[in-house]
């Protein structure tokens, strides 16, 4: 029993770092510039491909540099030239307008390395087991994406709340005029701060790419588990995103861990016809099998019963 | 209705050129339809590179009956209802033989279609030569005279698996972990039945089903296999399902023998390689490259070469076209009507191996050899490894064609 617990806990730290991980720059986007970017996934896609490519010649740490720079690069680009002129339009051009985006992503990414999965490898410097404990390993690559996690919370947290950058990018979200007028340039912030976030999607990608599978649905795959975690975290909230990864990554692995159903607390069904046949089907489902469905049922309770998120501030 | 016609008419617009040739000359037209973009369109652009091989080879030798094979790509995105219209198209450009195979949903649409058209079009037959869908249904409740189904379906691949299984003295607990929907349920059911039946020392230790393509860490299910003390898992699980969870059995330096029925699917070998699970993953299909048959590898060689890029196949399609193309040829005909006869109850050397199957006519279900095959580093005279790896399937069993043969359902409905 304390092995599982041991186990499980860990194993849900783990993944909600990973969470974390892939869900900071869309909580970064989306604080500070309020939009909801639907192609977030497919930067941090192109953060694996880049880094997959730059790692087959350069190797695998000036990748994690050059990388999200470049989809950094790209981001910036999508913003002055696509987003600033869907912008007027209000929220739901803007949304319609990324996930757009992510269509294109994804053909290109195609075209250029096909639909079959790349040989995206594990640097061998952090190619070995850590630590083992109740004789399971844990490799250090793990460990690696939960301090790199830790680091971008941390640095982000600075940046936003401690620095002259981080307040008027604060400003600008709430009185764009006011900081224009005291000659700021907001357009340049806003574009900025896009950059940003898609660079974070691609530190993402650079180091999940070899931890999962590196391929063109890969960003399809992800699906829509890290609006999750903004949106349970507190809408903008950097910190509510951090607690939220935790919890979503706790909660599935522990509901994984349970074989528990409602048979198991309240007896077995008795009886026959139709009904019973139906009813017995839902009565043995384990918690196990509702893993994946968790995160959402959390979506729902949060949205009905704390509309702005564990930590948000605002009510939309 | 609407609809259906604004499907038509883009479908006419994009596939406008290939409408052209097929009219141009008096050809064997081979309809295949399948899914060319979307996500099925991987799996899809494989089977239209092999086709294109084989008529190529065949057009070289002089053709069949004196004329030349011609293949005609439909793409129907893997939806059931785009298939018909494009079915629909093809029967009017005077396709007679349809080649369709991905996604068994698919497969169950067009089988009935052709079924009823045949029915209603006498003069018109059309046969469905189905290289991949693998629902027993298709051969057995729902079996129709004009479907012929060429890979084993998921009764006789259990029934093959769950016996090498059994006659394994060191398997002595199997953990069963299966995707939640209707093909892993029933791939589950069947395996727990065959494996726990009288006379199997085997115990399965539990019936684990994971949400179909939505977990992205599989180290709690992994936790679960450890705990459980089982020393192998059986699994249906494809694609991310299956390349993560092994990856995530890698990091947590799990040893157990994985026995699946989709490891060779594009980017698993990759990831089987990558988490070090050298000779730990076995697989069950109607044949790998390293069998020891020179016919073949030399073939494999020439198409290899051709699609370095791809370098993917299905044994079978060689098969059931070599089949198909002989049942012509021995009929003297291209009229469904005239080759059916000949084509069921057929006996072929296989492709891959150069044993003789059988297509039984009592199902239209072929039986060939299957193979258990694990993944691992190559021997000497194992000269094909997989995307690149260095690894490759290397034979760890051959199911004699006798021992793959389950019993049918199917009350065959012949023609008057």
């Amino acid at each position: 029993m304390i092995e599982i617990i041991f186990i499980s806990t860990l194993n849900g730290i783990l993944f909600g770092m990973l969470l974390f991980l892939m869900a900071s720059g869309l909580t970064v986007i989306f604080s500070m510039m309020g939009v909801l970017n639907f192609a977030h996934a497919s930067f941090y896609m192109l953060g694996a491909f880049f880094g997959f490519e730059i790692s087959r010649h350069v190797g695998f740490w000036p990748g994690l540099i050059i990388a999200p720079l470049l989809v950094g690069g790209i981001g910036m680009f999508v913003e002055r030239y696509g987003l600033r002129q869907v912008h007027k339009h209000g929220h739901v051009a803007e949304l319609l307008f990324t996930f757009g985006l992510t269509f294109i992503i994804q053909e290109v990414v195609q075209m250029v390395w096909g639909k079959l999965a790349v040989d995206y490898r594990v640097p061998p410097m952090l190619d070995f087991p850590a630590f083992t404990v109740f004789s399971t390993q844990y490799p250090a690559y793990k460990i690696f994406e939960l301090l790199t996690a830790i680091a971008i919370f941390l640095v982000l947290l600075l940046v936003i709340k401690r620095t002259r950058v981080g307040l008027v990018v604060q400003a600008a979200l709430s009185h764009p005029e006011m900081v224009g007028m005291l000659g700021h340039n907001v357009d340049r912030v806003f574009m900025l701060v896009f950059g940003v976030g898609a660079g974070l999607a691609a530190v993402a990608g650079v180091i999940a790419g070899p931890a999962l599978v590196t391929q063109a649905n890969m960003a399809h795959s992800l699906g829509p588990i890290l609006f999750v975690v903004v949106v349970v975290g507190g809408l903008g909230s950097l910190s509510g995103a951090f607690i939220a990864s935790l919890l979503i990554g706790l909660l599935q692995t522990f509901a994984v861990a349970s074989n528990a159903s409602l048979a198991d607390l309240f007896g077995e069904l008795t009886g026959t016809g139709m009904f019973i046949a139906h009813v017995s089907d839902i009565w043995n489902v384990t918690v196990a099998q509702l893993s994946a469905v968790m995160p959402y049922l959390l979506l729902v309770l949060i949205l009905i019963f704390r509309p702005r998120g564990l930590m948000g501030t605002r009510e939309s | 209705m609407r609809k259906l016609f604004g499907i038509a008419t883009v479908a006419m617009l994009a596939l406008g050129t290939a409408i052209l040739p097929a009219m141009a000359a008096d050809t064997l037209k081979i309809g295949y339809v399948d899914p060319l973009s979307g996500g099925g369109a991987a799996a899809g652009q494989i089977g239209l590179n092999q086709l294109k091989f084989i008529a190529e080879e065949i057009n070289g030798k002089g053709g069949v009956l004196g004329k030349q094979v011609e293949i005609i790509p439909y793409d129907n995105q893997l939806d059931p209802q785009v298939s018909l219209v494009q079915i629909q198209k093809a029967i009017d450009q005077g396709v007679r033989i349809i080649v369709q195979g991905n996604g068994s949903s698919v497969a169950a649409t067009v089988e009935s279609f052709v079924d009823k058209f045949n029915s209603r079009n006498p003069g018109k037959e059309v046969v469905h030569i189905n290289h991949a869908a693998i629902d027993p249904s298709l051969t057995n409740d729902n079996c129709s005279y004009w479907h012929f189904a060429f890979d084993a379906n998921v009764n006789i691949k259990i029934e093959a698996m769950t016996n090498f299984m059994k006659a394994n003295a060191a398997i002595k607990k199997v953990y069963l972990i299966n995707q939640d929907y209707s093909f892993g349920h029933s791939v589950a059911g069947a395996a727990a039945e065959k494996l726990s039946a009288e006379g199997s020392s085997i115990e399965v230790v539990a019936n684990e089903f994971v949400p179909l393509q939505k977990v992205t860490d599989f180290s709690p299910y992994i936790a679960k296999i450890k705990a459980s003390g089982a020393d192998s898992v059986l699994t249906a699980n494809w694609g991310n399902d299956l390349q993560l969870m092994i990856k995530a059995a890698g990091d947590a330096g799990l040893s157990v023998n994985w026995y699946t029925f989709y490891a060779g699917l594009a980017g698993t070998p990759t990831a089987i390689q990558q988490a070090g699970m050298e000779d730990n993953v076995f697989q069950i299909t109607e044949g790998v490259n390293n069998i020891d048959y020179k016919p073949m590898q030399e073939k494999v060689k020439e198409y290899i070469a051709k699609y370095p890029d791809s370098p993917i196949y299905y044994p079978r399609l060689f098969t059931a076209m070599g089949m198909v193309f002989k049942a012509v040829e021995e009929a003297e005909s291209e009229d469904p009507v005239k080759f059916v006869p000949k084509l069921e109850g057929m006996r072929y050397a296989n492709f891959i191996d150069g044993k003789e199957g059988f297509m039984r006519p009592d199902d239209h279900q072929y039986f060939q050899t299957m193979y258990i095959s694990g993944f691992g580093a190559l021997g000497a005279d194992q000269p094909f490894d997989e995307e690149g790896t260095g690894w490759g399937w290397k034979v760890a069993a051959a199911v004699p064609v006798d021992d793959t043969i389950v019993s049918t359902t199917c009350q065959m409905k012949r023609p008057e």
